[in-house]
């Protein structure tokens, strides 16, 4: 049976169109992750090639190294393969 | 009032002249190719200032036409059979994105073996396609039903393409007198689109976005409700047409139906072979009638039921096969309706005039007398005869 939660056909937009720009970041994608990229602020040298590369804008910018938002990582691991110091590792996600 | 002498191909490029459409993408395929074919001379002499997108195919000549009418252009594109068939993927995507897109359909028969020729395979191939599917009699219909479409389908309670269809080469490449409206006329019945959405860097929107188990389903039944509020407008876009031509359009048009005994129902250029006979048998004193449909999707279920009030026997004509099926689809659809009614008329189907094989006033009587006939003992002798076919 349909869902109380969720609006119904007569209160949809026409079309399945999305009125509002901007809104995939809420749509939290971390959860597809099977693999977790962990950086070690000791090696990373803040060269920022996985923050150009990241596909999910999911690396954060500190001043002296970087960080992942996990809310939207999906796990591609892309950051740890264009990593030069080799400072991002990708670890089995644990459920 | 001006009367003009064009082909049904002609007529339909005439008519999207008038409507002022901002897009046309296509690409040639007989026998649609005239209407594309037409309005590019238009366009090269600067008669209109329509925006002409060649493309490389049936495939893309859709495609590009939805993203023409998804920043709230008036877009046309034709095509038939082959093109129809390799559009078909981006039919549903047309109908789902609620594009009101019209495009013009030369019903032609689809390969193998190849033939160029009439007959309605291909848009019976796409009836599911949520398309609003209009069927002509004659280039004067394609002309009007052409015009009328945009209206129709720019409707905000409609917002869903439409396939006006004419026969391939019957309607298609015939000459006939043709009453056009004045442009101006024109412009005053269909005035601008006016899109519920647009695609555009000022505001940015997202369509086509991904759907799954929890929202899929609701945007098809959306779509439901669309196609089912198209009687509704169309009764005052034709009463609106009426009132500047004096021609009369709705669901589906009937010749003495008042008190026919038996009858054929049918689509397209057929209609008019149909009623000439009709119009001899009565003569004669055979109550007879016909049942034309200019509306195929959404389906006129209660006009025809009101229209089959005192038919004793029906012929239903399909101008295409549904391989498999227990009958062609317009016969189908008519015993779908037909099964609720308290007395329902004994019902035969005729398929008929595959590959553009003509089909003859003898024809057409030998069809009413097998009709009358059963009329008469209320036995039905074969459920699907294949009407001129050779054994």
């Amino acid at each position: 049976m349909t869902s109380n939660e969720k609006p119904g056909w007569k209160s949809l937009p026409v079309g399945a169109v999305l009125p509002e720009a901007g809104s995939s970041v809420k749509y939290k994608t971390g959860d597809w992750r099977a693999f977790r990229p962990l950086v070690d602020k000791g090696k990373c040298v803040n060269c920022l090639l996985c923050w150009i590369y990241c596909p999910d804008s999911s690396i954060i910018r500190k001043e002296k190294w970087v960080e992942v938002s996990y809310e939207h990582c999906k796990g591609c691991g892309i950051c740890a393969h264009e990593c030069p110091t080799d400072a991002i590792k990708m670890v089995e996600e644990k459920k | 009032m001006t009367v003009v002498g064009l082909t049904g191909d002609e007529a339909i490029a005439y008519a999207v002249k008038q409507s002022k459409v901002d897009i046309v993408a296509a690409y040639p395929i007989t026998p649609q190719t005239i209407i594309v074919e037409r309005f590019s001379k238009y366009v090269a002499d600067g008669e209109v200032h329509t925006g002409y997108i060649c493309v490389e195919s049936e495939h893309s000549a859709l495609s590009a036409s939805i993203g023409a009418s998804l920043t709230g252009a008036r877009v046309f594109t034709a095509t038939a059979s082959q093109g129809l068939a390799l559009m078909h993927e981006m039919l549903y995507i047309a109908s789902g994105l609620r594009c009101p897109i019209v495009m013009g359909v030369a019903n032609r028969a689809l390969s193998a073996p190849i033939n160029i020729h009439g007959d309605h395979s291909d848009m019976m191939g796409s009836r599911d396609s949520g398309w609003v599917q209009i069927y002509a009699e004659n280039a004067q219909e394609a002309y009007d039903w052409t015009i009328m479409a945009f209206k129709l389908a720019e409707d905000k309670d409609v917002q869903l393409p439409i396939a006006v269809n004419l026969d391939g080469f019957i309607i298609s490449h015939c000459m006939e007198g043709v009453d056009v409206l004045e442009d101006e006329a024109t412009e005053k019945f269909l005035q601008s689109r006016i899109p519920q959405f647009t695609i555009g860097p000022e505001k940015p929107i997202t369509v086509g976005a991904l759907c799954f188990t929890d929202y899929y389903f609701e945007f098809k039944r959306q779509q439901v409700e669309a196609i089912q509020n198209v009687p509704v407008v169309l009764d005052r876009v034709g009463k609106e047409y009426q009132g500047i031509t004096s021609r009369n359009y709705s669901a589906l048009e009937t010749f003495r139906m008042e008190d026919a005994q038996a009858a054929i129902i049918c689509l397209g250029s057929t209609a008019g072979t149909a009623r000439e006979v009709a119009r001899k048998l009565r003569a004669e004193g055979k109550k007879v009638g016909v049942i034309k449909l200019w509306l195929y999707r959404p389906f006129p279920t209660e006009e025809i039921s009101a229209a089959l009030r005192h038919a004793k026997a029906l012929a239903v004509l399909d101008r295409a096969i549904s391989f498999g099926a227990p009958y062609g689809a317009l016969c189908s659809d008519v015993i779908s309706v037909l099964h609720t009614l308290k007395e329902s008329p004994k019902i035969f189907n005729i398929i008929y005039g595959l590959g553009g094989r003509d089909i003859q006033p003898s024809d057409i009587e030998l069809v009413f007398n097998e009709a009358l006939e059963t009329a008469k003992t209320g036995i039905v002798k074969e459920k699907t005869m294949y009407l001129g076919v050779r054994e």
